[in-house]
């Protein structure tokens, strides 16, 4: 029974820190329609960065705000490289992964990785260490789910100003931002920025909880966020009370138990990138069935 | 009557396209040369019909005008200012646009209550203040009740599921919201049934005379562009072929633009 409760514990941990990524992939992914690579070098980024900026006595909140800021800044050279050069999606999202990799060295001063064992971190000192000691060992869910939570209502608000509108039109109708008089390209820019802002900043969450930083630790991070944005939306689209940034994080909580049941069944760990594909491919497909069907039950929906 | 000048046409007129060249495609294969000094003034005011067979140049004279593509020579004037160098986006402040998509002019995703709050929004600074003014609520909904399709007790819908009728009538609606200078209709009645289009051509013209806007009208509906606006243009080959205004357009029969567009088609029969 504790081995369980360890388990879930660990999954809650992980899938809520990670959901702050989804929710990040979410305005990039399905708002903006823009397979955003870059994610996988903004993640060790904003792990990096709190390292550093950790080790240098900042605030741990704080250095979650930096790494956010450094996350976004990320964002917005790959939307310049796609709206200004004209370079494809794709491309754009590899080359700034890829240019990440040596910045992030660069952060960490060469190092690999970066440990910053005993610091102050948001899961053991300000409001953290207020916890009554029965909950102590629940300390990373609360306040990661205090961030997520933070994330979330912080989104959710932006979705509904007239910027966030013009960003939702822009990925779905960049004619009609062109209408309005606005350049879409502009919004495209501000949702990377968002979208790398929130990978950085879960980098930085779980270096938070590790007390280390990891520059491979990108690696996997896209197929991992576009997993639990796939995941989440397509199960939980028919709950009405369930917003889509809810349903991207329980969706990130989910893909973590599936991984974290496979490893329990002894999948060896080295095989574990290889099982994410395989969990993303499934998501993938069972979605195009699910939505291939749902276009044949009904075709208008709200024409009674 | 000496020739006015060009600067003269630029402040007489709101829309002055002057001396405009345009070729697709240059030195390929698939060259086509789509205007060649071609000429159009449109005084503020005016409802202008334009017809002519496919490839003709009409969609194109409406994209260089907006800015979609861009012009190899030539120049274009809005209210007496040039447009060139401007984008499409920031042309887009003085023009609204209907297409013939149904699905352009409106953003699917978001309910028919967001899509006019940020047309109602145009001009103005996007930044973070409530998308949605409730204040304004109850002018969103006279203004859907004149469309008379049932649309303001479905404020909160996704335009998306709406069909393209009332889409169509929600994107003239959305793009007259603002104050504009020129009104561009792109064939914004082809992709309707008989009936919707009626119902839409019907609003175009209230709308149109309502706020006194100028217009610029692209249909293939022969009964319409004799019908609405006070000038009909015939385009051909880049060219304005018939070309009546006023008291000139009235005296226009169905039967004089068949019999052009006959001749027009024999010509090319013949050349072929």
């Amino acid at each position: 029974m504790d081995i369980l409760l360890g388990l879930l514990v660990n999954v809650l941990e992980e899938g809520l820190i990670y959901g702050v990524m989804a929710m990040g992939v979410y305005i990039t992914y399905k708002i903006l329609d823009f397979p955003d690579l870059s994610v996988d070098g903004s993640f060790p980024m904003g792990a990096c960065v709190t390292a550093v900026l950790i080790t240098a006595g900042v605030n741990p909140w704080l250095a979650c705000i930096g790494s956010f800021v450094c996350g976004a800044v990320a964002g917005c050279v790959t939307g310049l490289l796609h709206v200004k050069l004209h370079i494809s999606d794709l491309l754009s999202g590899i080359l700034v992964m890829t240019g990440l990799y040596s910045i992030n060295l660069l952060i960490t001063g060469g190092q690999a990785t970066m440990q910053f064992y005993n610091q102050n971190t948001i899961f053991t000192s300000g409001p953290a260490a207020l916890l009554p000691e029965a909950v102590k060992s629940y300390r990373v869910i609360i306040v990661a789910l205090i961030a997520v939570v933070i994330v979330k209502v912080l989104l959710d608000l932006y979705l509904k100003t007239k910027s966030g509108l013009l960003l939702r039109a822009a990925g779905s109708n960049a004619q009609y931002v062109v209408s309005l008089g606005r350049d879409p390209g502009k919004m495209k820019i501000i949702g990377l920025a968002i979208g790398n802002g929130c990978a950085a900043l879960s980098g930085g969450l779980l270096s938070q909880q590790t007390e280390t930083a990891n520059i491979a630790s990108g690696t996997g991070m896209v197929v991992m966020a576009l997993a639990s944005v796939i995941i989440g939306t397509s199960l939980f689209r028919r709950v009405k009370f369930i917003k889509a940034t809810c349903a991207v994080v329980l969706g990130a909580i989910l893909y973590k138990a599936c991984l974290v049941i496979a490893m329990q069944l002894g999948l060896p760990t080295n095989l574990l990138k290889l099982l994410m594909a395989v969990l993303f491919t499934v998501a993938l497909v069972s979605n195009n069935l699910v939505s291939k069907r749902r276009k044949k039950q009904y075709v208008d929906p709200v024409q009674r | 009557m000496s020739i006015p000048s060009s600067a003269e046409r630029a402040q007489h007129n709101l829309v002055s396209m002057q001396h405009i060249y345009k070729t697709f495609n240059p030195d390929t294969v698939s060259e086509v040369t789509v205007f060649q000094d071609f000429n159009l003034d449109i005084p503020r005011g005016q409802f202008v019909s334009v017809i002519g067979s496919n490839g003709s140049g009409k969609t194109t004279m409406l994209n260089l005008l907006c800015g979609s593509i861009p012009i190899d020579m030539g120049a274009i004037y809005l209210g007496g200012k040039t447009l060139k160098g401007l984008k499409e986006y920031q042309r887009a402040g003085k023009i609204g646009r209907v297409f013939q998509d149904p699905s352009r002019g409106t953003c699917p995703e978001l309910t028919i209550l967001e899509n006019m709050a940020l047309a109602d929004n145009k001009g103005k600074v996007f930044g973070l203040g409530r998308g949605v003014n409730r204040r304004r609520m109850d002018e969103y909904r006279t203004q859907l009740e004149r469309l008379k399709l049932g649309l303001e007790d479905k404020m909160d819908i996704p335009v998306g599921s709406l069909s393209g009728g009332q889409r169509q009538a929600l994107a003239l609606l959305i793009s007259t919201m603002t104050p504009i200078e020129l009104l561009i209709l792109d064939e914004h009645t082809a992709a309707l049934d008989p009936n919707s289009s009626a119902t839409v051509m019907e609003l175009t013209d209230q709308i149109v005379k309502e706020k006194n806007l100028t217009a610029l009208m692209v249909t293939h509906n022969l009964k319409f562009a004799v019908q609405y606006g006070n000038r009909l243009l015939m385009m051909h080959q880049g060219r304005a072929v018939i070309d009546a205004a006023d008291a000139e357009k009235e005296k226009l029969q169905m039967n004089d633009i068949l019999e052009k567009f006959n001749t027009i088609s024999l010509e090319l029969g013949n050349s072929l």
